[in-house]
C-alpha cells in the first residue's frame, strides 16, 4: 500500500529537531489558549457585569441601551466600556432580583417547573423503550427505531407543528403541558440509551436469569446501574436543550406570565440592564454546575452519542 | 451489524471486556423466552411518539393537501406551489440555507482541527476542553447581553475595527448580521463537535498509524489517506448534528433582535412563527413538510456519501 521509497523523507522526518518541536508545541499551546479565551470571556463578562451597580453599567453601556426610541439608532459619542472588574463590587443587582422584583424569580421558577418534569420523564420512558430496543429484536422494532431517528433529527420547525396540532386536540394550548408532554417523548433520549444498552453483555443477563430474576428485576438491578453514567450523561443534556428553550414557549404559549426565563430575559427593559446581566448569571448557574461536576459524564454523553448508525 | 459504537477510554471498563459477538445469535433467540416485558417497556414512549409526532404528522400531510380545514376540498400540491411562490418563505429558506451551507461546513472544520490541536499532546489539555465545551453549557439567553454590547452599531467590535480604520457597521441590522449568526453559532457548537472528534481520533487504531510511520508515510498522507477515513462516520455525525443545530440559531437571532430581524437573518423559524400567529394551517403544514422532506433528502445524501467513502475501512 504504502511505498517504502518515501522512507528516506521519513528518515529526516524523525531527525525533526528537538528544539523545533518545542517552538511547535509552543506555538501550538498559545494558539489554543487565545482560543479557549475567547470561548470563555461572554460568559465571565456576564459574570463580572453582574458585579456592577446600576450607575456603573449606565456608564459603561449606556451608548447601547440608553435608548427608548423606535428602532432609531443612538449617535451617543460615548466610548462602549467593556470591563472585566468592577470599580466596586456591588451586589445590588442580585439583592434587587432576589428580594425586590419577584417577576425574575418567577420566570425562573416558570423555567424550572418546565425542565424538571421533562427531564425526569424523558429520561424514565425512554430507559424503557431503550432497554426494550437493546433487547428485542426483528424488522418491526428496526422500522420503529428508524422512525425514532427521523424524528429525533427534525428540526423544530416541523415537529412544532404537529405538536401545535395535539396540544390543541387536546385543549392543553397556552398550558405548561404543552411543551412538557411533547418534550418527555422526545425520542433523543431514547436514541442515545438505547446505544449504551445495547452493549451490556449477554452473559450478565444470562447470569441474573440463573439467579432467578425477572425481567423487570434485570432491568432494574442489572441495567440501570450500568447505565448510571450514561443516564446522567443524558439529563445533562436533555436539560442544557431546554433550559435554553424559546421555539416552543414562543408557539405554544401565548400567556407571557408563563414564559420562561430563556425567553423572558430578551424582553428585560432596556433601563435594567444592570438587573438583566445578575439574572443573565443567575440563569446560567444551574447550567455551570452540572458542568462542573458532570464535565466527564458529558463528555462521555457527547461520545456515545457520535455514529448515527451504532 | 458494524459495531461502530465509539467505545470511550474510561467508559464502562467492566462491559468492554467480556465478548459481545459470541453471544450475539443466542441472545437474539432467547428473546422468544423473555416474555412480554420488554415489549411493555415500549409502550409508553411509542404511544406518546405516536400521539405528538407521528400522529399528527400524517394529518399534518392531510392538510397540506386540501384547501381549507372546513371545505377540505382536495387541491393536491395547490398548497406547497404558494408556500414556494410565497416571498417571505423563500426569503426565510435562502437565509437558512446560506446560512447552514456556510456554518455547518465551517463547524465541521474548525471542530475537527480544535480536536487535532488537543490531541497533539500539548499540555493543559483538560483545561482547553473544558473552556472549549463552556460556551456550550451557557443558555444563550445569558450570554446575549454580552453578544448586544459586541456587536452594537457602539458596540465593542465597531470601536475595535475603527482603530484599523475600518467603518462603522450595525452588524445586527445590515447584511452583515450573518456573519454575526455564524460567529455565534460556532462559538457555542465547536465544544461538542470537538468531543465527538476527539474521541473518534482516539478510536484510531494504534498500530495502523505506526505502521504508515515505520513506512514512512508523511503527517499529510497519514491524515488524508488513514485518519480522515476513520473519522468519515464521525464527520457525517458531526455534519448532521450541526445541521440539526444551525436551525436552532433562531434562539440567538430571536433573543438579540426579537420578532423583527433585518432580513439578512430572517430565518423559517421566524417564518413559521408569523404563521403560527394566523393560524393557517395550510401554510403551516405545507412548510413543514416541505422541509421535513429537503431534511431527509440532505441527510440521505450525506449517508450515501459516507458510504462511499468510508466504504474500505470497517470502522
Amino acid at each position: 500500500m504504502i511505498v517504502s521509497k518515501t522512507s528516506v523523507s521519513a528518515k529526516r522526518r524523525r531527525g525533526f529537531s528537538k528544539k523545533g518541536q518545542k517552538l511547535l508545541m509552543g506555538v501550538l499551546t498559545v494558539f489554543a489558549a487565545a482560543a479557549a479565551l475567547i470561548f470563555l470571556l461572554p460568559t465571565i463578562l456576564t459574570m463580572a457585569n453582574s458585579f456592577m451597580s446600576a450607575s456603573e453599567i449606565n456608564a459603561n453601556y449606556g451608548a447601547i441601551f440608553a435608548k427608548t426610541e423606535e428602532g432609531g439608532k443612538t449617535f451617543i459619542s460615548e466610548k462602549i466600556n467593556l470591563k472585566f472588574i468592577p470599580d466596586m463590587v456591588s451586589f445590588s443587582q442580585y439583592y434587587t432580583v432576589l428580594f425586590k422584583s419577584p417577576d425574575y424569580l418567577f420566570k425562573f421558577w416558570n423555567s424550572v417547573i418546565l425542565v424538571v418534569p421533562i427531564v425526569i420523564f424523558q429520561l424514565a420512558v425512554a430507559a424503557l423503550a431503550a432497554y426494550a430496543f437493546a433487547r428485542l429484536k426483528g424488522r418491526l422494532k428496526e422500522m420503529i427505531f428508524f422512525v425514532y431517528v427521523v424524528v429525533m433529527l427534525m428540526p423544530y420547525q416541523v415537529t412544532l407543528v404537529p405538536n401545535y396540532l395535539v396540544s390543541d386536540w387536546l385543549g392543553i394550548l397556552n398550558t405548561r403541558w404543552a411543551i412538557i408532554l411533547p418534550g418527555i417523548f422526545t425520542p433523543f433520549a431514547v436514541f442515545l440509551l438505547s446505544k449504551i444498552m445495547r452493549r451490556i453483555p449477554f452473559s450478565l443477563i444470562e447470569a441474573a436469569k440463573l439467579d432467578g430474576a425477572g425481567e423487570f428485576q434485570i432491568f432494574i438491578y442489572v441495567c440501570l446501574p450500568l447505565c448510571k453514567s450514561a443516564l446522567f450523561s443524558v439529563a445533562i443534556l436533555v436539560f442544557i436543550d431546554y433550559w435554553n428553550m424559546v421555539e416552543q414557549p414562543l408557539i405554544l404559549l401565548s400567556d407571557t406570565s408563563l414564559y420562561p426565563l430563556s425567553v423572558f430575559l430578551s424582553q428585560i427593559n432596556t433601563g435594567e440592564i444592570g438587573l438583566a446581566f445578575a439574572v443573565a448569571t443567575i440563569y446560567m448557574i444551574p447550567t455551570l454546575l452540572m458542568f462542573l461536576y458532570g464535565e466527564d459524564y458529558l463528555v462521555e454523553g457527547i461520545a456515545y452519542s457520535g455514529g448515527i448508525k451504532g | 451489524m458494524k459495531l461502530k459504537t465509539y467505545q470511550l477510554r474510561n467508559a464502562e471498563p467492566k462491559v468492554k471486556k467480556v465478548k459481545e459477538k459470541k453471544h450475539k445469535g443466542s441472545f437474539r433467540k432467547t428473546l422468544k423466552r423473555d416474555g412480554a416485558f420488554p415489549y411493555l417497556c415500549l409502550l409508553p414512549s411509542l404511544i406518546g411518539v405516536l400521539i405528538f409526532f407521528i400522529i399528527p404528522f400524517c394529518v399534518i400531510i392531510y392538510y397540506s393537501m386540501v384547501d381549507n380545514p372546513i371545505n377540505k376540498e382536495f387541491v393536491f400540491l395547490q398548497n406547497y406551489i404558494n408556500i414556494i411562490k410565497n416571498t417571505a418563505f423563500r426569503r426565510a429558506a435562502i437565509n437558512t440555507l446560506t446560512f447552514s451551507l456556510t456554518a455547518v461546513p465551517l463547524a465541521v472544520v474548525l471542530s475537527l482541527l480544535l480536536a487535532m490541536l488537543l490531541d497533539c499532546k500539548i499540555p493543559f489539555v483538560s483545561q482547553f476542553r473544558t473552556s472549549f465545551l463552556c460556551p456550550m453549557m451557557v443558555p444563550v439567553a445569558s450570554v446575549v447581553l454580552i453578544w448586544q454590547v459586541i456587536f452594537h452599531y457602539n458596540g465593542v467590535l465597531n470601536d475595535f475595527l475603527a482603530n484599523f480604520g475600518v467603518d462603522k457597521i450595525d452588524w445586527l441590522k445590515s447584511s452583515k448580521g450573518q456573519v454575526v449568526i455564524v460567529a455565534l453559532f460556532l462559538w457555542k457548537n465547536l465544544g461538542y463537535n470537538m468531543i465527538l472528534f476527539l474521541s473518534a481520533l482516539n478510536n484510531i487504531p494504534k498500530d495502523i498509524i505506526e505502521v504508515a510511520t515505520l513506512e514512512g508515510a508523511g503527517a499529510f498522507y497519514k491524515f488524508f489517506r488513514i485518519k480522515l477515513r476513520y473519522l468519515s462516520p464521525t464527520i457525517l455525525f458531526v455534519t448532521v448534528l450541526s445541521l440539526i443545530n444551525s436551525f436552532k440559531v433562531f434562539r440567538e437571532i430571536y433573543l438579540l433582535t426579537t420578532d423583527y430581524p433585518y432580513d439578512s437573518v430572517y430565518m423559517l423559524q421566524h417564518f413559521m412563527n408569523n404563521t403560527f400567529r394566523n393560524i393557517d394551517y395550510q401554510k403551516l403544514s405545507s412548510a413543514a413538510i416541505l422541509m421535513a422532506i429537503v431534511m431527509i433528502a440532505i441527510i440521505g445524501a450525506l449517508f450515501i456519501a459516507e458510504n462511499k467513502f468510508g466504504e474500505d475501512v470497517e470502522g
